[in-house]
């Protein structure tokens, strides 16, 4: 699209676009503006401060990072160390390593199996969370679970999965639950490779584990850390592993959204939830700048 | 350096049989060639004496070790692909040295080793850049000098000119044959290409729908083509081939075509071994020993002008015989002063005659 004169002119075309930039700004422009000024009041659902709510100045953020009690559980400094176990377990660990790994174990291979098992992935991405959340309950309860069906077939001891290994239990459900993304990504970065690559590389000597180095890894390095970025901000945010634990028990699995949600939506404290909500903003911001940092240095490189 | 072998070799894609049993020595030192057309089995076999394919049946030799079973890396052999499959985030230090740093050779001295072939390559000067700087034929290059670098058994070439435009195709070919001259691996070059064929190999082999038709140096196959599909493949122009009828008598035989009969009587004796009278045949005969004559001389062939193309050093000359084609190749590079109805007589000693099924009876 270079050069020639534009179809409409600039005001007609402005005209046009009002109707979304109207929605635009009242459903996320308006609310994000308004929770950055909500997190500097004291702003509650209930009670006096919810008609007389005032400016606090920076009380709110000051109580999120009081350093003495902020690892306690059931607060911040909690949520955010069970947050990033997390994220490196499902998403980094999780859902790239393992979606690599399918992508590369199926890269040239053609045939019902590996449509076999890219359905299967592909259809635990795209089940609605509700569903999910109340299959993997099923699946993991402690008297009439699968899992523990299998385990006892296996004689082993059941494990009340929800209560004693709460991290584990959202770690592995996350990862089942969007491997795909990585899996399609990979495998599509895997397909720009030409097989003359690998099978000169094979030829010249080079192992298996050589030719994944020195000619598959750095020719899908941009793509890894596009597929990072954008799962490690996903896992983050995503609040479906309340569905499940409810952020329990003890907030032993309270992640940062999912302590968000209690402080202002189930305490009603919206000044103290704005102020989370915008650390968590803060912390989203800082991800993606780093990785694109490191994106924009490797783009300079090759 | 090694021979290779090829015994009974098949490979089969599902239902269709790429290779079919192909035997097939290659003697050690020799560069030989893989023609035909494409989907001919030439690049399956090449990929089987690599590695990159296994047999669905036969053994596949090279030296005294049966390799059916390995692995290319444990096969000692380099290729050299048809992208060149250069690895553009290496440098070509770095992609010239790779054959050497998966074998464990340290950096000082794959600099040294790919210093030297680099030099011997002439792209010394350019081992700090990316692939996409480089040129075509700069790559070509490059491609070689990765394959060359760790002193390989076996040369395998997958139609490594066919990237490359015609004037850089010509300069790569003298080059790739000075190289293997000078090195002296036994090298098997894969093209569709019969003149790039004819100039490189020492031996040729002529593939057709997964199997080897001829075997033979470049003149042998160049000379006696064992089949029509030979004759019709290698030259430029082809063999020219007429369908005739042979009449053999007790003392006489002729060729009989629509428009002519050849008194072939001196081969009366030969031809009466293996046709029958009145069978049809295929004549075939080259187009430079084809000459413009008079109506009267007893070999020749009335035909009609049809097409004139002056190439400097010759003049190559279609005509119409009935409905077939004939071309006439004529070295002094003059086109003929005669257009329109012409007389061209053929040379008896150079004819070779084919069954109607193809192959070769007499030449």
């Amino acid at each position: 699209m270079t050069g020639g004169a534009p179809i409409l002119s600039r005001r007609t075309g402005f005209f046009f676009l009002l109707p979304s930039l109207g929605f635009v700004s009242l459903f996320i422009l308006f609310p994000f503006v308004w929770v950055f000024y909500l997190s500097f009041t004291n702003q509650t659902l209930t009670g006096v401060t919810a008609i007389q709510s005032r400016l606090v100045g920076l009380a709110n953020y000051q109580r999120l990072l009081d350093f003495e009690t902020w690892m306690t559980s059931g607060q911040f400094g909690n949520a955010l160390r069970i947050s990033a176990q997390f994220v490196v377990g499902s998403a980094l660990i999780g859902q790239a390593l393992l979606g690599l790994a399918i992508a590369w174990a199926f890269y040239r291979w053609r045939g019902a199996f590996r449509e076999i098992v890219y359905t299967l992935v592909i259809l635990a991405w795209i089940i609605p969370d509700v569903v999910v959340a109340f299959t993997w309950m099923a699946f993991l309860d402690r008297d009439r679970g699968t899992l523990n069906a299998i385990l006892q077939l296996l004689r082993l001891a059941p494990v009340d999965w929800l209560i004693q290994q709460p991290v584990l239990s959202i770690i592995i459900f996350n990862t089942w639950r969007g491997t795909a993304f990585s899996m399609l990504l990979f495998s599509s970065a895997l397909a720009t490779i030409p097989p003359s690559y690998l099978e000169s590389a094979e030829v010249a000597g080079a192992s298996g584990w050589q030719k994944f180095r020195d000619i598959i890894l750095p020719l899908i390095r941009s793509h890894i850390l596009t597929d990072i970025i954008l799962i490690t901000l996903w896992t983050f945010n995503t609040f479906t592993p309340f569905l499940i634990t409810g952020g329990g028990p003890a907030f032993k699995s309270e992640l940062v959204s999912i302590y968000t949600f209690r402080i202002a939506f189930q305490f009603f404290e919206f000044g103290r939830g704005g102020a989370i909500a915008v650390a968590m903003m803060l912390i989203n911001l800082v991800l993606a700048l780093t990785y694109l940092t490191i994106l924009r240095r490797q783009g300079v490189r090759t | 350096m090694a021979r290779i072998m090829l015994e009974n070799v098949t490979r089969r894609f599902g239902l269709v049989i790429a290779v079919d049993n192909v035997s097939l020595p290659i003697i050690d030192g020799e560069f030989f060639a893989l023609l035909g057309p494409s989907g001919c089995g030439k690049t399956t076999t090449l990929r089987l004496i690599a590695g990159l394919e296994v047999p669905t049946a036969g053994r596949v030799h090279i030296g005294d070790r049966d390799v059916t079973g390995l692995p290319p890396r444990e096969r000692d052999v380099a290729m050299v692909f048809q992208d060149y499959a250069l690895y553009p985030h290496m440098t070509i230090l770095d992609n010239v040295g790779y054959p050497l740093k998966v074998r464990g050779v340290g950096r000082r001295e794959i600099r040294e080793r790919v210093g030297e072939v680099a030099g011997f390559l002439q792209i010394a000067e350019l081992l700090e850049r990316r692939p996409a700087q480089l040129s075509g034929g700069q790559q070509q290059r490059a491609a070689v000098a990765r394959a060359v670098v760790h002193k390989p058994q076996v040369f395998l070439f997958d139609e490594p000119l066919s990237n490359l435009d015609a004037k850089l195709r010509l300069e790569a070919r003298g080059f790739l044959k000075h190289l293997q001259h000078e090195l002296g691996i036994t090298t098997v070059y894969v093209t569709h290409d019969q003149a790039e064929a004819l100039a490189l190999a020492d031996r040729i082999a002529i593939m057709n729908q997964g199997r080897i038709i001829q075997v033979g140096t470049p003149l042998e196959v160049y000379r006696r083509p064992q089949t029509t599909f030979v004759a019709g493949f290698i030259g430029n122009p082809p063999m020219n081939l007429v369908p005739c009828r042979l009449e053999v008598g007790v003392e006489a035989a002729h060729l009989v075509g629509t428009t002519f009969r050849l008194d072939l009587t001196s081969l009366r004796d030969r031809l009466a071994l293996t046709l029958r009278d009145d069978e049809e045949v295929i004549l075939g005969i080259r187009p430079e020993h084809l000459t413009f004559c008079g109506q009267g001389d007893p070999f020749a062939i009335p035909a009609e002008t049809y097409a004139i193309q002056p190439l400097g050093a010759e003049c190559v000359v279609i005509l119409l015989v009935d409905s077939t084609t004939l071309s006439v190749r004529l070295f002094t590079g003059e086109p003929p002063q005669q257009t329109g109805r012409v007389w061209v007589g053929v040379n008896p000693e150079r004819i070779l005659v084919y069954r109607k099924s193809g192959e070769l009876v007499l030449g």
